[in-house]
């Protein structure tokens, strides 16, 4: 009897031991721990030996029935492994295919972009983010800044009126703000206006609506010189550390002095030259870009809102305005103002 | 304003070339478009030329074969002007040089002649306009003289933008003054420093007389009369300033007129003396309503406030901007009446707007000129008249004056100067350049006494003005330090509002939208489009009185119309889906329609509001369109398009980000599906709406189908409890879910179960979502069955089963009391 649980135990070792597949494990472990194997059968029978060979065969049976589950086992652990890795190399992908595109990301128009990074930095500079409507009074567009009825300085800018109001615009610029933020708040007061304004006019560089940021400085002992600095400042953070400024008188109704601002070209580094030779074409050969219009708050304006704290005598400061699409332009070598407004997708998905 | 470099240099020559001049001018204020060059570009190859014989050529009518002496030998030239002859002093360009426009001239076989050269007529040098036949030189001239020491070739032009504040700079004379001022070069006496010899018979009284009817409008009038006046072309040297300067010169006269002008920026007018009955004049206002032909052959209707000078007959001219065609000069003139006269500049402006009539005259007296002008332009015309057509200039002259504008003396104080400018500039150089200028200064230790002469008499009226002269003369790019302002306590930031409309647009672009920025102007029919009522205030438009066309004659009252029209266009270039959004504002005439209490967006930001109301409601709007799938097809497929549901999940998406709470319910808006159409709330207040986009109105803009929102701003972030938020432990106490399914009746909305369920369970139940639909038979018609998800939890403790089984009981009951029932 005992030889012949060592013989099953010793076929059966061999036989899991050979198993090619979960599958043929199976059918072993039917065959030798079945109900109807062998070594079960001994097992049943046990009781019926004689009492002297009961504890031998038992125990030699118990071992080999132990034996050959554990070695089931481990051989079904080492099966499952290889048919996973079978099958796992059997399902391929095409890893060359394109990936399944997430939800898409929008995208920031380029006016915005640019908005907010103007904003951040006059922010860190020191100033607060002030909005007005679009739709003004003459009186804040012109008359508080300086333009008289009747001035020739109105002809400078090609206004659209309002059918039912004759006195009443779309703002030709964000200056109205600046008499609206004065008549508010005494100062000192450090201003930035974004928004739409208006002018009838249109073409590749002239646009019926368009963004300006206006700038507005009123504090004791603000100079020119402190205008000079302030705009090197933000002409930096636009174009590039490595920019300057240059301050050209020019004439303007609501600040005197006036003054154009140009940058030194960010492409050719102020030399009017490219790298190559020739002539730099962002700057025409003049090495230095017009930018923006600024000058110090005309004494006249402060005389409008001098009841709220601007007394000319105290106070004096600065105004900027700069224009959002001009930057944009510049920055990113948009060709045509108009493009702007278009709003092909195509283009707006090219800024990040 | 166009300024020949020649003539600028008779007043004051720099010492240095146009170029350089121009970057100076342009660095002091003086914005210089460009530097061009009038007639050919280079004077090599010009020469005085002597036509020895002028034959017929034989093969060509109208050409004539001459034979030229040049200084260098006689060489043939085809010449085919009709007015070429044996004898005439002529100008010659030889082979080689360089045309106006910049080609070569070459040697040429002309018909089988050849020809060494060109005899020119005026237009071909650019110093006039004939073209009929070859100029004529003075014969004194010998052959081979450089024709540049005849007549001013390849002229720099400096082509300058007088801004509205210098009129001065409209005069050849003021520009040689500020060149003056910035260089330091000597200025030539003034050219009206000297006066024509009177030699006329009768004194101008005799002959004509000027009454002023408004003084207001017409501070000065002065006239000169002038006998025996020969009518004729102006002198070459004359022609070519004035086609330098851009003008045409037309005759003798005229020309005399216009030149004065262009040197002192004071217009004159010269009428035919005996085409002015009794030579008498008389300035007025216009009735109102009489029509006039002006010398550009157009009839004008005049109103009462414009201006006219008057003689027995009618109107001779509108004042200050353009004469009559009747009295003229012509050819046949022979006495002159010459107005000099100064009008009132806001008057001027206001006709030649109204006329739609701008003259190099009405742009000079709309920027006020100072009456004392007049007499230096009576002055200098009347030495030319004298020496170019004869003329006799009668004694004495017309001056009909009111009360001289007083002299005007301004205190500079050195202390301002420093002060405004963060620049000091010193005693001696502020004296130097505001003398440069013109200024008288006086000494007023330790400040000047400036007084301000007549050119720059409404220019310069206060202290700041001087400080600007000083400035830009002193040089600011070589002088001006480069400082920041005291930081003090100030304290730049954005508003949190200003904060959370950025992650607005943020949510929305990170929700996969592009951001567009749509026009404010619309045409008047986009409400009609959107199938808004005639009576809807968002029909009835802020419309412009002048606007530049149809399509943009209205500003929008709703941010629909242009993402549609954004839309439209994208497609049309082949975009397949789109979502795109915009953060902008509306225009709206009275109060916005979402008015029951929501205040309107602060865009007067919070401090900055001003005194008088803004004329127009302007709410600012979140608005959002998609057209098909909102993410893009591959190859593993394509998802649905979206629907009112995709686009109100983004929606939500969005409000969540901001911790703002909206309610949604059924609504109605022209532009929407009727069944699929919700007005939002945020918190309590009315916020917009969202839906799917009427089918007519998708077919207006060429759209199959598209779906959107556009929600107030200020309600949508008047509800966000963004940064606002306060700590809840969640972890202590764990939170207990249950799922329960109920069956209503369909005409309960989902939002009202869940109201419903949520009132019932207390402040304990934190959360009910609905998480499935589902219709069937086994529930009977007319019935659903949703899914909600609970999740109860308290702050303080762990719940027990026995209170969820509790609140679970009163939620049940709660729906039987609507007729529901619980599932399953």
């Amino acid at each position: 009897m005992l030889e012949r649980i060592e013989a099953i135990r010793a076929a059966a070792s061999a036989a899991i031991g050979g198993a090619g597949s979960t599958a043929e494990l199976e059918e072993l472990r039917v065959r030798y721990l079945g109900r109807k194997a062998e070594l079960t059968t001994i097992l049943r029978g046990i009781a019926e030996l004689p009492t002297e060979e009961r504890g031998k065969v038992g125990g030699a049976a118990n071992r080999a029935r132990k034996e050959l589950e554990a070695l089931l086992e481990q051989t079904a652990e080492r099966l499952d492994a290889a048919e996973l890795e079978e099958r796992l190399l059997a399902d391929r992908v095409d890893v060359t295919l394109p990936g399944a595109p997430p939800r898409p990301v929008g995208h920031a128009h380029l006016i915005a972009r640019t908005t907010r990074l103007i904003e951040d930095v006059m922010v860190g500079l020191g100033y607060v983010v002030a909005e007005g409507p679009e739709i003004e009074h003459d009186y804040y567009n012109f008359t508080a800044l300086n333009h008289p009825p009747g001035h020739p300085a109105r002809m400078l800018q090609d206004t659209f009126y309002v059918q039912s109001h004759p006195e009443v615009l779309l703002r030709t610029h964000t200056s109205p703000m600046q008499v609206r933020a004065m008549e508010t708040q005494p100062p000192p007061i450090f201003v930035i206006v974004p928004g739409k304004v208006y002018r009838r006019d249109s073409d590749a560089t002239h646009s019926p609506m368009f963004h300006q940021m206006e700038g507005l400085a009123i504090a004791p002992g603000l100079t020119l010189a402190d205008l000079q600095g302030t705009l090197l400042e933000l002409c930096r953070a636009l174009f590039g550390e490595r920019r300057e400024v240059r301050l050209r008188p020019h004439f303007f109704p609501f600040t005197e002095p006036s003054v154009e601002v140009d940058v030194s070209c960010f492409q050719c580094e102020g030399t009017g030259e490219l790298p190559g030779g020739g002539r730099c074409n962002l700057c025409k050969g003049q090495g230095w870009i017009e930018i923006l219009g600024a000058g110090m708050v005309d004494v006249n304006v402060l005389g409008f809102v001098e009841a709220h704290g601007y007394d000319p005598e105290k106070v004096q400061g600065f105004a900027f305005g700069i224009g959002i699409e001009r930057v944009a332009m510049l920055r990113h070598g948009v060709p045509d103002l108009r493009r702007f407004f278009d709003n092909d997708v195509r283009m707006l998905e090219q800024f990040s | 304003m166009k300024v020949p470099y020649s003539w600028l240099r008779e007043y004051c020559d720099p010492g240095m070339s146009p170029r350089e001049l121009a970057d100076r001018l342009v660095m002091t204020g003086t914005e210089v478009e460009r530097v061009t060059v009038a007639g050919p570009p280079a004077a090599e190859g010009f020469v005085v030329g002597k036509v020895g014989t002028a034959e017929q050529h034989p093969d060509a009518d109208r050409l004539r074969v001459c034979t030229v002496d040049t200084g260098d030998g006689e060489r043939t030239i085809v010449c085919g002007a009709p007015n070429v002859a044996a004898g005439q002093t002529v100008a010659v360009a030889l082979p080689g040089a360089r045309m106006p426009g910049g080609e070569k001239l070459r040697k040429a076989k002309l018909r089988g002649v050849a020809s060494e050269g060109m005899i020119l007529a005026a237009d071909e040098l650019e110093v006039g306009e004939d073209h009929d036949g070859i100029l004529v030189l003075d014969e004194a001239l010998a052959a081979g003289t450089p024709l540049a020491e005849v007549i001013p070739l390849a002229e720099p032009v400096l082509e300058i933008e007088v801004t509205p504040n210098r009129v001065d700079c409209f005069g050849v004379h003021g520009v040689a003054r500020e060149v003056h001022a910035i260089t330091g070069a000597p200025l030539a006496v003034e050219p009206w420093a000297e006066d024509a010899p009177a030699e006329g018979e009768k004194h101008v009284s005799k002959l004509a007389s000027v009454e002023v009817k408004v003084p207001d409008l017409c501070p000065r009038f002065t006239a000169r009369a002038f006998t025996d006046v020969k009518i004729g072309p102006s002198p070459l040297w004359l022609q070519a300033r004035l086609a330098q300067a851009g003008q045409r010169p037309i005759n003798n006269v005229v020309d005399i007129t216009n030149y004065v002008m262009l040197l002192t920026a004071q217009p004159l007018h010269a009428f035919d003396l005996d085409k002015v009955p009794g030579g008498a004049l008389t300035v007025m206002t216009a009735r109102g309503g009489e029509e006039t032909m002006t010398l550009d052959g157009v009839e004008r209707t005049l109103d009462a406030e414009t201006v006219v000078v008057c003689d027995h007959d009618g109107i001779a001219g509108i004042a200050g901007i353009m004469g009559g065609g009747f009295s003229e000069v012509s050819d046949r003139t022979t006495r002159v009446l010459l107005e000099v006269a100064n009008w009132n500049g806001t008057n001027i402006l206001r006709t030649s707007r109204q006329l739609g009539l701008r003259s190099e005259a009405s742009s000079r007296f709309e920027k006020q000129l100072h009456p004392d002008l007049c007499m230096r332009a009576q002055a200098i015309a009347s030495r030319l008249l004298v020496e170019l057509c004869g003329a006799k200039l009668a004694p004495g002259t017309i001056d009909v004056a009111a009360e001289p504008p007083p002299p005007r003396t301004l205190r500079l104080r050195a202390a301002r100067v420093e002060g405004l400018l963060g620049m000091r500039v010193n005693h001696a150089d502020q004296t130097d350049y505001l003398e440069r200028l013109g200024f008288g200064v006086a000494p007023a230790e330790p400040d000047l006494d400036v007084t301000v002469p007549a050119d720059r008499y409404f220019d310069v009226t206060r202290e700041v003005d001087l400080i600007e002269e000083v400035a830009r003369v002193h040089g600011l790019d070589r002088h001006l330090p480069t400082t920041l302002p005291a930081v003090g306590d100030r304290v730049g930031r954005l508003s949190r509002e200003q904060r959370l409309r950025r992650r607005v647009e943020d949510g929305l672009r990170d929700l996969g939208f592009d951001q567009a920025v749509g026009w404010s102007f619309t045409d008047p029919g986009e409400p009609g489009r959107l199938r808004i009522a005639a009576e809807d205030p968002r029909a009835n438009p802020v419309l412009l009185a002048n606007p530049l066309s149809e399509e943009h004659s209205a500003m929008r009252t709703v941010l629909l119309g242009s993402l549609l029209d954004v839309a439209a266009r994208n497609l049309a270039r082949g975009a397949e889906r789109l979502a795109i959004f915009e953060a902008g504002a509306v225009y709206l005439d009275a109060a916005p329609p979402v008015a029951s209490g929501a205040a309107p967006f602060e865009r007067l930001a919070g401090a900055f509001r001003g005194e008088r109301p803004a004329p127009a409601t302007e709410p600012f709007r979140i608005g959002a369109l998609a057209v098909g799938a909102l993410a893009p097809a591959s190859w593993r497929g394509a998802a649905e398009p979206a629907d009112f549901f995709g686009l109100k999940g983004v929606l939500e998406a969005l409000a969540r980000q901001l911790g703002a709470a909206l309610a949604f319910e059924p609504a109605q808006e022209p532009f929407l599906h009727p069944g699929r159409a919700a007005a939002v709330r945020a918190g309590a207040e009315p916020a917009g709406w969202i839906g799917e986009i009427h089918p007519l109105v998708c077919r207006a803009w060429d759209l199959e189908a598209a779906v959107g929102f556009e929600i107030d701003a200020a309600a949508l972030l008047g509800a966000a409890l963004a940064g606002e938020e306060e700590f809840e432990d969640v972890t202590e106490f764990p939170p207990v879910r249950q799922d329960i399914a109920v069956v209503v009746p369909e005409a309960v909305a989902a939002a009202e179960l869940v109201a419903l369920v949520g009132g019932a369970g207390g402040e304990s139940l934190r959360e009910v979502e609905v998480f499935d639909v589902y219709r069937g038979e086994q529930l009977g018609e007319d019935r659903k069955s949703l899914a909600l998800r609970l999740v109860f939890a308290a702050s303080d403790r762990t719940l027990t089963d026995e209170e969820v089984a509790g609140l679970r009981e009163q939620i049940v009951d709660a729906v039987e009391g609507i007729g529901g029932t619980l599932r399953g």
